[in-house]
């Protein structure tokens, strides 16, 4: 056993770990590698260190992830770009372990690396790598080597190249759905770098054979594939051999695959270009939203503005919105609430006239929904159509809607619209807000649930931010302190709540003038829950009150805090005092 | 379906196949006389993996046993020696691997249930480097298991004397300095700069000792996901999705993300009092990952394409037979509740297990089962007694031969019966789970003379003549053989009877 020089030992500890029973430790060793290979300096790094990783894959998957991910940076360590290639042998393993996020990582660091490969090293080394991993005995590596043929191929000669094509091709048969489905969703990164001669004729090819294979799974990634060959291809090309593709797709047997068409649709239009989109994809688009599978019209619903965007208003008019019409009284409440989240994004495409016309019915006819999801969707959303065409002409079924959600019985509901709540301030100006929701606001302060209550309180500290001091000190403040006087301590817990949120905002005059006698004489509550939260509460005052007050009023409360039979009061009041101290101290 | 020729053709070319003559081949954890059979030892799960080198069994200890075949291409051109000087080797031959703990009992804490450990179902899946990987569940549970090969590693060449090292987690030097050592590895490279040679002075662990031991590892579990008991898991022909099928649900899961399913059968009624009928088992197609198909109490098997929809509560196709007028009795919906299915290799056939027959069924046709195969026929008279002491309720496993050619599912006595499924076959047999065919010769009057010399008691008989044994008394109902499989490419078949594994070979 050898001993080390004092000044090492850290580091001797920390190689030595990199093999301990402990996953932790050896975690926190693969995490400083890179310290490992400085200590080791760069030619044992690429003599030892590398080699004694290659050996490590059959460790745990948190330590090889990590250790994939070090990989993929460690150029620098083992001596710069002309020793790179050293680094593949460790990484080659890690792609053929079976746990996928660790492959994934190792793709990735693999793709990095090989990027900054000089052409006769990549050609010597990385292209043989991906030929073995093609070749791989068992599918995780030839999962792994669809990931990584597009660096491969940039800069390799016309005979590999050609072999490289035709190996993938292979893949793209390959018996496991596992490697057909990787090299489908490969297909688009690695046709970006293929030659547009090939790209016609080879992988194209492919391409056609990934959308007619027996497996859903594989054909609905080769509909990702559309949208990245799509760009590649010249327009007419795109017409001619993708735009079949897709409106096949649209109309295929599989839900799962209509539904990633859905997804997709308004990505393909792009590719295809105006016209096609036109004649081709709105019919397509207008089957999906009207699809049997309730998951397909989900996904085409939440799409609707997205591909409205790529129309103009009149084909959107006429096509689309009907559609949409429909939808809003869809059966699945999921669909009715994927439209809600979206459909406001339409006003603005539409326009004024349009949006009053046809929107706002179902607009209306969302907010009146059974299901609070679509009702709260819309209302998130609502600055959207403000601008469009203003909110009067909602305001009046907006409040009932929202009433509704205040006292809906799931809390989860209420706590979603109390986050609302100043933006709908915002949106409906005070005077909408002081006669209808200010109530509510009060009310919520003192719901059953402890969230609610939390949330409420902070609402009020994000409308006295929305309008001002002033405004508060007059519709806020005075309710909030009434509330002191509430038989419930729980209730009165949330004023001393409420006021350490809006204390910053409002400033220190009104936080001496109104809060400080209110929390003083809570100070006396006979509960002690609430003497060590007003303690806790003076203490985050300190800051915003000047430093007379200080002396004079919040120190002498917490001195007699700190002589409270109670242990917990007399603790925090001692914390607080030491913040003073603290703080006068610091000034001094 | 395409692939579904392959059976009907070479059965109407060639005729019926020959009888198979059934003959032992080996048996583990065989009971000695006399001996007590330990309730945790008895097997309740059998399946073989897709090459047929690895069969796994579980039992009610839950815990998973692994065999593998001893007789594999992979010897090579010893192999082939082996063939030439002795024939009879050549059917499979399996050894003890490894065994693990699976599962362990439970307890629900909210709803006061006891979960037991029982192992109900192992699926072998994809294997990956070497590594075998399997499913396995109990009542509630999924868990997914790798067993590898792994090296014992023993560290030598430490930077650190361990013994020192161990002694005190962070060196003397550092609490000097008043460092905990774990901070210490922070602080090295604010003030320490490496020689750009580095330090030769430091050196990596060296890993001695090569042995290797078999290791299991749980790499996932499904849980949270089944309100009633799993009857069934299945894994889909993507080789990324498996199902898992309760009472009144079947679930769909992606092997990679434990912590969601999404469910795609549900056929619980609103109100529980309108409940008729509870899902009893559940396969994927072989081939077509869209499809599956699961059985019924009611004794209907549903056939559903997921590509329809993504709640499949409509079937595409239904099989169930129509009830034979007149039979109706207290009995009929309980004997008529499938116990389990099979899809074919080629996934065109479907067999089916009820109480009383095996029944194969063409998934192209829906108007009824092709065959039909009378296994419980002589019990029809005890079913009063049956009925009494709960054996009706027992649920026996069906398998096929990986040819399609064949079909087999057990009965009680420790006896299974293994009938011709090609056309115009005839074959039937009776064989015992054991390997001393004399020990209940009182039931073996028909016994074939060539059966003699070969270790398994032998009976053949027509699907119709039901044999002595039929009329009962001689059966024993406490011991049953629930469990069965058949090797996916030979006609090999491994059966469980309580605690032992029994293979036999043909």
């Amino acid at each position: 056993m050898a001993m080390v020089d004092e000044p090492l030992y850290p580091i001797a500890v920390l190689i030595d770990e990199l093999k301990n029973d402990d996953i932790q430790l050896r975690l926190n060793s693969i995490r400083r590698l890179s310290t490992i290979a400085r200590a080791l300096g760069e030619e044992r790094t690429r003599k030892e260190l590398i080699p004694f990783l290659s050996e490590n894959s059959d460790d745990d998957d948190e330590v090889l992830l990590a250790m994939a991910e070090e990989l993929g940076v460690f150029i620098p360590f083992v001596g710069g770009i002309e020793y790179a290639h050293v680094l593949l042998p460790p990484l080659e393993s890690l792609c053929t372990v079976e746990e996928t996020c660790v492959r994934e990582k190792a793709v990735d660091s693999l793709c990095k690396i090989g990027s900054q490969m000089r052409e006769t090293d990549l050609v010597d080394s990385f292209v043989p790598l991906v030929k073995r991993l093609a070749a791989g005995e068992w599918f995780a590596a030839r999962v792994s080597a669809c990931g990584i043929f597009h660096v491969a191929y940039q800069g390799c000669t016309d005979v590999l190249k050609t072999e490289l094509r035709s190996t993938y091709s292979l893949l793209c048969q390959d018996d496991m759905p596992m490697v057909r489905r990787a090299a489908a969703s490969n297909l688009g990164k690695f046709a970006t770098t293929v030659e547009s001669t090939y790209l016609i004729a080879e992988i194209m090819t492919m391409f056609d054979d990934l959308t007619k294979d027996d497996q859903d799974s594989v054909r609905l990634l080769a509909v990702e594939g559309c949208a990245a060959l799509g760009k590649l291809l010249e327009p007419q090309d795109c017409v001619a051999r993708i735009l079949p593709v897709i409106v096949n797709f649209s109309q295929d047997k599989s839900w799962r695959v209509r539904y990633m068409v859905a997804n997709q649709l308004y990505e393909l239009c792009e590719a295809v270009g105006p016209d096609c989109t036109k004649t081709d994809l709105v019919p397509a688009y207008v089957r999906l939203l009207r699809d049997n599978e309730a998951e397909v019209r989900i996904a085409a619903a939440g799409k609707v503005t997205k591909f409205c965007r790529l129309l103009n208003p009149e084909l959107a008019i006429q096509h689309i919105l009907p559609c949409v019409k429909e939808l809003s009284s869809d059966s699945s409440q999921h669909v009715r609430s994927a439209l809600a989240s979206v459909i406001m994004g339409m006003a603005p495409i539409l326009g004024k006239d349009s949006t009053i016309e046809h929107l706002l019915p179902i607009f209306l006819s969302l907010l009146k929904d059974e299901f609070p999801d679509v009702r709260l969707n819309i209302i998130s959303k609502l600055d959207q159509v403000n601008q469009v065409i203003g909110i009067d002409l909602l305001s009046q079924s907006l409040l009932p809607a929202i009433v509704e959600l205040a006292e809906d019985r799931h809390w989860r509901v209420r706590l979603a619209i109390i986050e609302y709540v100043p933006l709908l301030a915002s949106q409906l100006g005070i005077g909408f807000f002081d006669d209808k929701l200010g109530a509510l606001c009060m009310q919520w302060l003192q719901d059953k649930v402890y969230s609610i209550r939390e949330a409420a309180a902070n609402n009020l500290k994000r409308l006295a931010e929305e309008f001002g001091p002033e405004w508060a000190m007059q519709h806020l403040v005075p309710q909030v302190l009434d509330m002191v006087n509430n038989p419930h301590y729980l209730h009165r817990m949330m004023v001393l709540r409420a006021i350490s949120l809006m204390a910053p905002v409002m400033g220190s005059e009104i936080t001496c003038s109104k809060f400080l006698p209110v929390v003083v004489e809570a100070s006396k509550d006979r509960v002690p829950n609430i003497k060590f939260n007003v303690a806790k509460l003076l203490q985050s005052l300190i800051p915003i009150v000047d430093q007379s007050v200080v002396d004079k009023t919040i120190r002498q409360c917490l001195v007699d805090l700190s002589e409270d039979p109670d242990v917990d009061v007399r603790y925090f009041a001692n914390q607080a005092l030491n913040s003073i101290d603290g703080t006068t101290a610091a000034q001094s | 379906m395409n692939g579904g020729d392959v059976t009907s053709s070479s059965a109407a070319t060639s005729g019926p196949p020959p009888s198979l003559d059934w003959r032992f081949s080996q048996v583990f954890g065989e009971r000695t006389a006399g001996e007590e059979v330990q309730e945790v030892d008895i097997i309740s799960a059998i399946e073989f993996d897709k090459s047929g080198d690895h069969l796994a069994t579980g039992d009610r200890g839950g815990r998973v046993v692994l065999f593998e075949r001893t007789d594999t291409r992979d010897h090579g051109g010893s192999r082939r020696d082996l063939e030439q000087t002795d024939y009879a080797v050549r059917h499979p031959e399996f050894r003890y691997k490894t065994e693990f703990q699976s599962h362990e009992p439970e307890f629900d804490y909210l709803k006061s249930l006891e979960i037991e450990e029982k192992i109900n179902k192992i699926r072998w899946c994809q294997p990956a480097n070497g590594a075998l990987f399997l499913l396995s569940t109990n009542d509630k549970t999924i868990k997914y298991w790798k067993v590898q090969e792994k090296k014992i590693k023993k560290i030598s060449e430490m930077n650190i004397d361990p013994s020192k090292a161990e002694s005190s987690s962070s060196p003397p030097q550092l609490v000097a300095n008043g460092l905990p050592a774990d901070k210490a590895h922070g602080y090295l490279s604010n003030d320490f700069s490496f020689p750009p040679g580095g330090i030769p002075s430091l050196r990596l662990p060296v890993v001695t000792s090569q042995e290797t031991n078999l290791v299991a590892r749980c790499r996932r579990v499904y849980a949270h996901a089944h309100d009633y008991h799993i009857n069934s898991i299945s894994n889909s022909s993507d080789g990324e999705t498996f199902i898992s099928a309760d009472d009144l649900r079947v679930n769909l899961w992606n092997l990679e993300i434990s912590n969601q399913s999404f469910n795609i059968v549900d056929v619980k009624p609103t109100n529980m009092e309108d409940l008729t009928e509870v899902i009893t088992s559940a396969e994927f197609h072989p081939i077509h990952c869209n499809m599956l198909a699961y059985s019924s109490s009611k004794g209907s098997i549903r056939l559903i394409d997921m590509r329809q929809s993504a709640l499949c509560d409509s079937h595409t196709k239904l099989f169930e037979e129509p009830e034979a007028p007149g039979s109706r009795s207290f009995f009929t919906e309980i004997i008529a509740s499938i116990s389990d299915i099979k899809f074919s290799k080629d996934g065109r056939y479907i067999l089916s297990r009820d109480y009383m027959t095996l029944k194969l069924w063409d998934i192209n046709m829906d108007s009824g089962p092709v065959a039909s195969y009378q296994v419980h026929e002589h019990l029809r008279p005890r079913l009063c007694d049956l009925y009494e002491n709960d054996s009706i309720f027992d649920k026996f496993e069906c398998c096929l031969s990986g040819d399609g050619l064949r079909v087999a599912t057990g009965s009680y006595s420790n006896l299974f019966r293994v009938f011709g499924a090609s056309q115009g076959s005839t074959e039937a047999a009776t064989l015992e789970a054991s390997k001393n065919p004399m020990r209940r010769q009182i039931q073996t009057p028909a016994r074939p003379s060539r059966s003699i010399g070969s270790m398994t008691r032998v009976v053949r008989r027509g699907s119709e003549s039901p044999g002595t044994e039929a009329n009962g008394n001689a059966y024993d109902f406490t011991t049953k053989l629930l469990h069965m499989a058949w090797h996916p490419t030979e006609n090999s078949i491994a059966c469980a009877a309580a605690n032992s594994l029994y293979m036999y070979y043909a």
